[in-house]
Parts: structure tokens; sequence; C-alpha cells
């Protein structure tokens, strides 16, 4: 079979193209891991449906205050409130819009809308119920997303990759818990104390809490749930034997606006 | 025919000076905006949409409204409108990369813009209002130049232009209608949750464009040789006459299922609009001067007196701008926000340098639609001697 060089010269060039082409598309349709996800170590704790049981019999103002510190600290959250120096101090209005909340507290009728009960008994009118991210079964934050930057992995937590947001914020429309923050200015000046083992944010980007993701990957339960001795349990809610599980079947619960079809996996015990 | 933009007169110079001004000191404060973070404006943790967001949805009506020329020339023969089609493509050219600009200068991050394609997300809206959003400016483009180059040598739009003219109509709705369910799709917002966002979006769309459609008609009669004609500008204020009463109906259905219900999240945003909630009011006396006047507007309008007076009915269509402008670009997306998901009241308000930037995207969408208008009229102009 003859070619002469034209042809042969035609040849390749397409099958090179459509080499070229074929395989960029098909990556880029089809991406094999989600580039944030964090590998576990072999010691890291592993479940089908993560969830947390927030029991606020247990939790007083302190121990709330450790579990807010403990996670700041690890996670290298802001503080526009109160910054390390005085020169660096904003205007209150200005400090409360630019304020970054993984995990905080706040009243009943705050926490639980449309749930008030006209006598509530005094101890939960002033109880202060831990809020953070729900970690939902049916996350809003994750189909609005337009670059998947926040995602739901296979063990429910649903995260955050701060490499690919774009800040658009639409994840913060999207959340009816009010649980994402955006960088609205540069955090790092505002950092208590610089925490080496997580990385810290650059202006324009979306954060919340994340289950620790990091810490699970080594073996080491969430900041806050170690800081609250016992009254934050946290386990695997496929598995019947788990803590959790049993915390359910022991003591009714509630979860914030169930009616919202989001699932949410943050249980109180109130 | 670009070169028709580059000659004209000392005043076509000045205009485009003027603007060219403005552009550059918003983009001045737009550099400050990439440097500090998105801080300098006023927006906050709990109203993380503002001036740009709100600025974005009421010019994608504006755009949208060119489907109000289009649609009656092209499929009903109306041939009246066939003067003014171009200035109705080429407002929504301008006004669409207006759009595109104001998402831009929102977001957090915008070197990774190209994210949105490189990681395509059709679950998300907003990959689909990106989507909506540039094919409708490459259609106007292409249908507003060809068939402006066939009426500069006054031979009929090549036959291959029609299916694409066609496919701008639906496509026009679909812009606006994808923009409302960027809202009316979101589970925690009471303000947005409702079938009716995208209707009520169209027809304020339907009565905000074509009333600067007009005020643009007007002036362009008044400073070129070129009329768009007494029959064109009635058409269009019998469209807007129709469009905002429409409006202040699909308003009033809101209000009714709201109030009738008592379903407090859905009734809170509209006790803030109209009435304060937690001791604060700033936008109170605004939402009342907008539905107040959007409806006295609509009212005013259907007397075919004060319609057909050009003087009425330009300042009727300047009372249309601002009214759906403030229900739009103040209320809407500040009130959807507040109160915020926990049922607390921050309020906000655009900073200066936000205004500005603001001011800038404005001043680049208006240089825009005044080089195009320049050459649509000069062609015009030229056809016509």
């Amino acid at each position: 079979m003859g070619m002469d060089r034209r042809e042969f010269i035609r040849i390749a060039g397409l099958s090179t193209l459509l080499g070229l082409g074929g395989k960029g598309a098909f990556e880029l349709l089809a991406p094999g891991r989600v580039e944030a996800e964090i590998v576990p170590e072999a010691a890291a704790l592993k479940a089908k449906r993560w969830a947390m049981v927030v029991n606020q019999k247990k939790l007083d103002d302190a121990t709330a205050q450790k579990c807010i510190e403990a996670c700041n600290r690890v996670h290298n959250v802001p503080d526009f409130l109160h910054p390390p120096s005085d020169k660096l101090k904003l205007p209150a209005a200005v400090a409360h819009r630019y304020q970054i909340k993984w995990i905080w507290t706040a009243p009943f009728h705050n926490v639980f809308p449309g749930d008030e009960q006209p006598y509530l008994p005094e101890e939960v009118e002033h109880m202060s119920f831990l809020t953070l991210c729900n970690h939902c079964n049916n996350p809003p934050c994750v189909r609005v997303c337009p670059t998947k930057a926040t995602f739901q992995r296979e063990d429910g937590i649903v995260m955050m990759d701060m490499h690919r947001c774009i800040g658009c914020r639409f994840c913060m429309a999207g959340c009816p818990y009010g649980s994402r923050s955006f960088n609205w200015r540069d955090p790092r000046p505002y950092i208590k104390k610089l925490y080496p083992g997580y990385p810290t944010r650059e202006i324009g980007v979306v954060e919340k809490c994340t289950f620790c993701a990091e810490r699970l990957a080594q073996g080491l339960e969430p900041a806050c749930v170690e800081a609250a001795r016992g009254a934050l349990i946290f386990g695997d809610l496929a598995d019947e034997k788990s803590e959790v599980r049993e915390s359910l079947r022991k003591y009714f619960t509630i979860r914030r606006k169930t009616q919202l079809g989001t699932n949410p996996q943050v249980y109180y015990i109130v | 025919m670009l070169e028709k933009a580059l000659i004209g007169t000392k005043r076509y110079y000045g205009l485009l000076a003027i603007l060219a001004g403005v552009f550059a000191l918003g983009f001045l404060f737009y550099l400050k905006q990439l440097h500090l973070g998105l801080g300098i404006t006023g927006m906050s943790r709990d109203v993380s949409w503002g001036f740009y967001i709100a600025q974005f949805t009421y010019l994608v009506g504006v755009a949208a409204s060119a489907v109000m020329v289009v649609l009656p020339y092209y499929l009903h023969n109306y041939k009246a409108f066939g003067r003014v089609t171009i200035l109705g493509e080429f407002l929504a050219v301008a006004a669409v990369t207006m759009c595109v600009v104001f998402i831009t200068v929102d977001l957090g991050r915008p070197d990774r813009i190209f994210n949105v394609l490189k990681y395509p997300t059709p679950g998300s809206v907003l990959f689909w209002d990106m989507i909506v959003l540039n094919g409708y400016l490459i259609l106007n483009l292409l249908i507003g130049w060809n068939v402006l180059e066939c009426e500069r040598h006054s031979v009929p739009p090549p036959k291959w232009l029609k299916p694409f003219i066609y496919l701008s109509i639906p496509w026009a709705v679909s812009i606006h209608t994808v923009t409302a369910f960027l809202y009316a799709g979101l589970p925690g917002r009471g303000y947005w949750l409702t079938a009716i966002m995208a209707p009520r979006f169209l027809s304020s769309a339907f009565a905000a464009g074509p009333s600067l459609l007009i005020l643009l008609c007007l002036l362009v009669r008044k400073y070129t040789k070129f009329d768009p004609g007494k029959e064109q500008i009635q058409s269009l204020a019998k469209i807007v006459t129709y469009a905002i009463l429409i409006n202040v109906f699909f308003f009033f259905c809101e209000v009714f299922t709201v109030f009738y219900s008592q379903i407090p999240d859905h009734m809170l945003h509209f006790q803030y609009l109209f009435f304060g909630l937690d001791g604060k009011h700033q936008l109170v006396p605004f939402m009342w001067f907008a539905i107040v006047g959007m409806t006295a507007a609509g009212l005013f309008l259907t007397n075919p007196k004060l319609r057909k007076d050009e003087t009425t009915l330009a300042a009727l269509c300047g009372l249309v701008i601002i009214t759906t402008y403030i229900d739009k670009g103040l209320g809407l997306i500040s009130g959807g926000f507040i109160p915020n998901p926990l049922e607390q009241v921050t309020e906000y308000w655009p900073t200066v340098p936000e205004a500005l930037i603001t001011l800038g995207v404005w001043a680049m969408g208006f240089l825009i639609l005044t080089v195009l208008y320049k050459i649509a009229v000069s062609i015009k102009e030229e056809v016509k001697s």
C-alpha cells in the first residue's frame, strides 16, 4: 500500500489532534478524584455517615466557649472583634461584617426559628446553643456551587476546596443555617496565634466547618468534640453500635429547620 | 461599519471622554478592591450579595426587554418596529456586557473565573446563567450587526440569520428566567422562595427596558438626524403600560400570599422592607416610594393623553425606571438577606468605593452603548440621504 508524504502528514496530524482533544475532553468531563480530597492515613477515623449530637444538657457556657476556642485555634480562624493588636482595631459595625464563624453560640429562638415555644423552661431560654455546619445529607450549598468547590464526601462531610472557590458566594445564599463565612479582607493579621497544622486563607474565598476532616484523617476527633468533655458526641450514624446512635436511641433530639428537606446531621438534646 | 464610531461631532467625543473618565475612576477603585478584598464594600457575612448583584439582576431585565421590539417585528410583522429593533438589540448588547462585568467584579477570586468552565457543574443555576448570558450577547451582536450591514447596502438580511433571530426570542425570556432561578430555588430564603419570581422579573424587565428605550429614542431624535418615529415610541409606551401594571399586580399577588398565610419566614422580609424590623428600617422610605410610584406610573400611563404627550411620557418612563430599580436594585437583594437565617438583622448599604465601581461599570456600558448607537444612527442617516 503506497502512501505519499502529504497523506501521511495529514493522517498523523489528525490522529494527534484527536488523541490530544479526546484525552483532554475525557479528563475534563470525568475527573477521577476531587483535587482537595484528603487521602486518609491508615490510622484515620472512618465512617459511612458522620454525625454529631450536641448534648445541650451537658454543655455549659464555659464548655461551649472552650469548643469554639479549640476550633478557632486549630483552623486559624481570625478574630475581627478582638484583634491581636490595637492598631488593627476595626469599627464595631465593620468587624461584625467581616466575621468568620465556624462554630458559635446563639439563643434558642435564633438557632431554631419557627420552633419557639411561648413558655420555654428558663434554663432553655437562657441556654447558648452551639451552631455549626450541619453537614446536611442534602446540602443546598453543594447544589448551587458552580465549580464543585464545595462538595460532599462519601462519608457525608460537606467539604470546601478553598483553592477552587471563585468567591461567588452562591453557597452563602444557599445555606439556610448561616454556617458559611467569606474572607472579606486578608484574615492573616487577625489570627491570634498561627497554628502550623492548618492552612490560613486568602481574601475572596468562602470557608466553614469541615467536621475537622484533616484531624479525622490523622485519627483524631474533631477539635470541638475533644474540648467538649462529653457534651458533643461524634460518630458513625450508619453504625448502630456507635455512640451517636446510642444517644439518638436514648434521648429525644431535634434538628434545625428539618422542614427544608436538607436533612441536617447535627442533632440536639435539649 | 466600525469606522462610523471614529468620526463624530465634538459633543460625541465629549460624551465618550466623560464616560471613559468615570470608567477609569471606577477601575482605579476596582484595583483597590482586588488588593484589599470585597471588604471595601458594604457587604457582610449576613448580606453577602449587594449592589453589584443587584445591578446585574436589573440589567438582565433591560437586556431581555430587547425582545419587546424584536418579537412584534419578526413574529407579527409589525413593520414600524423595523426602525428601532437595532436600538433594542444594541441596548441588549450593552446591558448584557454590564451584567457579565458586574458578576466579575462581585467575585472574590476573579482570577479563577474560568473554573466555571474548567469544572462545569450543570446542577448549579449559575453555570446556566453564564451560558444564557454569553449566548444572548453573541446572538444580539450577530443579529444586530448583520441586519444593520444589510440595511446599509439596501439588501435583505441573509436567510441563515433567520433561525438566530427566532432563537433570540425565547433566549431573551430564558436569561431573565434563569436569573430569577438563582434566587427562587434557595430553601432558606423566604423572600425569594416564590414561583412568581421569574414572572415578576419579566414583567418589571418589560416595563423598565422599553422605558429606557423610549428615553433613548427621544435622545436620538433630539441629537441626531435619525427619528425613531412617533408611532414606534407610542407602541413602546403601550408595552410599558401593560408591563408595569402586570408587575404591580404580581407584587400584590405576592403580598396576599405572604400576609394572608402569615408564615413568618416569608413575612419577616416584607416587614423589614416596608415597616422595619428590630428597629432597623433603612429601606422603608425607598420601598414605599417604589411601590406607590410604580402604581401611580402605571395608572397615569393608562391615560392616553398623558401617554401621547411625549414630555409626560418621558417623565413617567423615568419614574418606571427609578421605581423598578429600587425594587430590584435595593429591595430584592437586601430584602432576601434580611433577616438572616438566624432571624437577626444586619443592614446593608453600599460604600463609596462600591458605588464608584458600580458607576464605573455603568459608564463602561454606556460607552459601549454610545459607540453602538453612533454606528447605528450614522448608518440610518447614510441610508436616508
